[in-house]
């Protein structure tokens, strides 16, 4: 059976699709066979991210009203033989997620597959809460201001009360912290909450630092999913994400400012 | 003598809701027999509603009938109900009865009461579940509220948005409690980490509850409807372990040691 990852934050626009591209990447390139589905029904933005759009014939909901087969949904990664990306409906809203078609089709993926990346739309609605109900893990991605670590508190509390392993009296769902969109020089600033503090305020696991970096933008603008980037700092810290998601140990990095010297103070870099 | 008085608001429109089902825990005065002589009973209680007349007056009385002699007969439930609505009383229901005694106390129209001493002894000894609840309402706690009685300890860190209640005794958490949580007991709550959340102790009304934290920064605090906001938490008491009491009304925080 296969390990269910919800990449979920409760606020919108804090990086749940670029972590799920990455995510799912990570895995698939160390030779898990891996499947991510957009859960975001009405919005999606997966196909994009992953730059498959124009492959894009039947959707999630399609499989789950009976109108295609997995096979014909599932979109094979051009990059990577072993991920496949299952789409969400753009014409449909979140109803057509149901409880017991989600969890048939997570059923048959699992056969198949190592890992399944659920990324999961903002909110705490219906679409956000069958994008969790049937998790092992979840990655909650935070950027490193208030409102989003709020959000961020009240997801760990509906994953702890809502999901399928809650409402069995299974193990919970194992919560992991990603904290995207990092900036040191804020935070020495004052103007941005470090680490500590978002660790603080959510007792969680910390799963990964992403720093704020230009080269997200421009991977999504280019479908190509950030980690495959090893150059910038961004893909590197997903990379690291991905390795320690798999039980390895590996360093923080991108938590310090970056020491400026003479010649990138002259260049402006 | 009733510890919460629960009013329906007047329907304001034919949409609005014309009740509200709610639990709610009264103490009533206890009659517990102890012989099946009527007369007796007749009389003594006579002399006693004389020197209180005013307190008898349409006070709903409970009958225990564990105190009675298991052998003697059946006891004559309709002229004890005569006898208590003579005086003045509204005999609502019995309790400790057995079988025969509580068939005998339907059929004149009693309610067969829980033995609730025994009940609530046994269910604060169970280990008790946590009211997780993800749904900004209460529901669920109020729920469990209801049903169960007693002390609540909860060994997870408790979110925003998340409302535990502990109906009738203590409620502790173990691990913070995050800014937009909300905790509720009818006794004390004690949390073992930082407080960011509200907590109102002493929900029923009991002025001798207390609060205690390692670390208080909550953004309200309440006991028995005297309350605080963060705004008037005084600096040199927040981010340190405090208790929280009544004292003439007044809400005092004072660190511990």
């Amino acid at each position: 059976m296969a390990r269910i990852i919800v990449i979920t934050s409760g606020k919108g626009g804090v990086g749940k699709t670029t972590t799920a591209a990455a995510m799912a990447m990570g895995l698939a390139q160390r030779g898990h066979r891996t499947v991510v589905i957009d859960f975001d029904v009405g919005l999606r933005n997966l196909d994009l991210i992953m730059g498959c759009e124009r492959r894009v014939v039947y959707d999630f909901v399609n499989v789950i009203n009976g109108e295609a087969n997995l096979t014909q949904a599932l979109i094979r990664d051009k990059r990577c033989d072993s991920l496949y990306v299952l789409p969400a409906s753009q014409t449909r809203d979140k109803e057509a997620l149901t409880k017991e078609g989600v969890g048939e089709v997570l059923e048959e993926l699992g056969k198949g597959h190592d890992y399944i990346v659920c990324d999961s739309p903002a909110g705490i609605e219906h679409g956000a809460t069958m994008a969790m109900y049937f998790a092992d893990d979840a990655v909650v991605v935070t950027n490193p201001e208030v409102s989003s670590v709020r959000d961020s508190d009240r997801m760990l509390g509906i994953l702890s009360s809502k999901s399928r392993r809650a409402e069995e009296g299974e193990e919970p769902i194992k919560e992991h912290l990603l904290l995207t969109r990092y900036a040191p020089e804020r935070v020495d600033r004052g103007e941005m909450l470090s680490v500590g503090d978002v660790q603080e305020i959510l007792s969680l696991n910390l799963i990964g630092v992403v720093p704020e970096s230009k080269a997200v933008l421009n991977a999504s603008n280019a479908g190509i999913p950030v980690v495959l980037d090893s150059e910038s700092t961004a893909g590197q810290a997903y990379n690291d994400m991905v390795s320690r998601y798999l039980g390895e140990d590996v360093p923080m990095r991108f938590l310090e400012a970056e020491k400026k010297g003479i010649l990138s103070r002259f260049f402006g870099g | 003598m009733p510890a919460e008085t629960t009013t329906s608001p007047a329907p304001a429109s034919a949409q609005a809701p014309a009740f509200e089902l709610k639990a709610s825990s009264f103490t009533l005065p206890v009659i517990r027999l102890l012989g099946l002589d009527m007369d007796a009973v007749e009389a003594q209680l006579g002399s006693k509603v004389e020197q209180a007349p005013g307190f008898f007056r349409n006070t709903p009385v409970v009958v225990d009938l564990s105190g009675l002699p298991k052998e003697g007969g059946a006891l004559a439930f309709p002229q004890l109900v005569g006898t208590l609505r003579g005086l003045g009383m509204i005999p609502v229901g019995v309790r400790g009865g057995d079988a025969a005694q509580n068939e005998a106390a339907r059929a004149m129209e009693l309610a067969i009461l829980g033995d609730n001493t025994r009940a609530s002894r046994q269910q604060a000894s169970e280990p008790a579940p946590d009211h997780d609840d993800g749904g900004a309402t209460a529901t669920h706690a109020q729920q469990a509220g209801g049903a169960e009685v007693g002390s609540v300890l909860v060994h997870r860190p408790v979110r925003s948005g998340q409302r535990l209640y502990a109906a009738g005794g203590d409620l502790t958490v173990i691990g913070p409690v995050s800014s937009g949580a909300e905790l509720m007991a009818d006794g004390n709550i004690h949390v073992y980490g930082p407080l960011r959340g509200r907590v109102i102790a002493g929900l029923q009304g009991d002025t001798t509850a207390r609060v205690f934290c390692n670390e208080l920064q909550a953004e309200l605090v309440s006991i028995a409807g005297h309350y605080r906001v963060s705004e008037n938490i005084p600096a040199e008491v927040k981010g340190r372990a405090v208790q929280v009491f009544l004292d003439h009304e007044i809400l005092r925080i004072e660190p511990l040691a």
